[in-house]
């Protein structure tokens, strides 16, 4: 019964640890997003901001936004637009490991800004994105 | 006097496994996975040893281009792959295939493409375009993980080829 009782803990704890990682990584950033003058951080706004089509007139992928590989909807496995790669869901309630690390976090935001805008995306933006996707 | 031996001991040990293949071994996993994490994001994790050394250092200086993309890394990842699939490259390999591929390429030719080399073309020659570039589900020739599913561990063996919509390739 102990033991039942322990495991039962330490799989309520695991669980926890994944969101509340999530949870801190992103946290971390928005405060440094802050910092660099952005406010106010909108879930409507992210999920606005990854539906929201940018044109690449002429290239192979010429409307591209968040979900050309993510799909709209984060629960689900998407694929590289380009290779055709599959992609684990982004959802952190899906898979466990997504926005946990802030390194990582750090670097597809550039480079996927890059690929999808032309350009890195603005701190206010990434804000928004990151406090639309940590929930879902 | 008791102490300097025991110094020296572990001094000695120390060198002993720096030196010891199971230290390289640890390297070359951790490079492995740097790889695979690195790179395999995006598309499969391509066998070093499909491209010359040369190849990989032209891709890794220009990955603000890769494909269309901009696929840079930071210094220090960048340092670690580049040793890491030039040490594993077809001139290094001494595998069948590697040989081959290094036969099929002049000794100034430095193919980005694996899709590209002459040698990898000549065994897709007979496959009709159509179960590959028309082929939602392999998309390129590039793709070689539609239908080797062996293919990042290196195995393309024919009784293996399995085609997405068509079923097993028999010539």
């Amino acid at each position: 019964m102990i033991l039942l009782s322990r495991m039962l803990m330490l799989s309520l704890g695991l669980t926890l640890s994944c969101a509340t990682l999530a949870a801190t990584a992103v946290d971390e950033l928005l405060s440094t997003y802050r910092q660099q003058g952005a406010a106010n951080f909108s879930a409507a706004a992210g999920k606005r901001f990854w539906n929201q089509t940018t044109p690449h007139a002429g290239t192979a992928n010429p409307e591209r936004s968040c979900a050309s590989c993510h799909t709209s909807d984060v629960r689900q496995e998407g694929n590289h637009a380009v290779t055709g790669k599959t992609i684990k869901p982004l959802a952190p309630s899906v898979t466990g490991r997504r926005l946990t690390n802030p390194k990582k976090i750090r670097k597809w935001l550039k480079r996927n800004c890059l690929w999808t805008r032309g350009r890195e995306c603005t701190a206010q933006e990434k804000g928004d994105v990151l406090t639309y996707l940590k929930d879902l | 006097m008791t102490r300097n031996y025991l110094y020296g001991t572990f001094l000695a040990t120390s060198l002993w496994w720096l030196a010891s293949p199971a230290f390289s071994a640890t390297a070359t996993t951790s490079a492995a996975t740097l790889y695979k994490d690195e790179c395999a994001s995006c598309h499969m994790a391509y066998p070093s040893q499909l491209l010359p050394a040369r190849s990989w250092l032209k891709i890794l200086n220009s990955l603000d281009h890769h494909f269309g993309d901009n696929a840079s890394l930071d210094p220090a990842t960048l340092k670690t792959l580049k040793t890491y699939l030039q040490a594993n490259s077809a001139d290094t390999a001494g595998t069948r295939r590697a040989r081959r591929i290094m036969r099929s390429l002049a000794a100034d030719e430095t193919p980005l493409r694996i899709s590209a080399l002459p040698s990898i073309r000549r065994q897709h020659h007979e496959i009709p375009l159509r179960y590959i570039t028309a082929n939602p589900k392999v998309k390129s020739l590039s793709n070689c993980v539609a239908c080797h599913a062996g293919a990042e561990q290196g195995r393309f063996n024919e009784d293996n080829v399995k085609i997405p919509g068509y079923g097993r390739w028999d010539d």
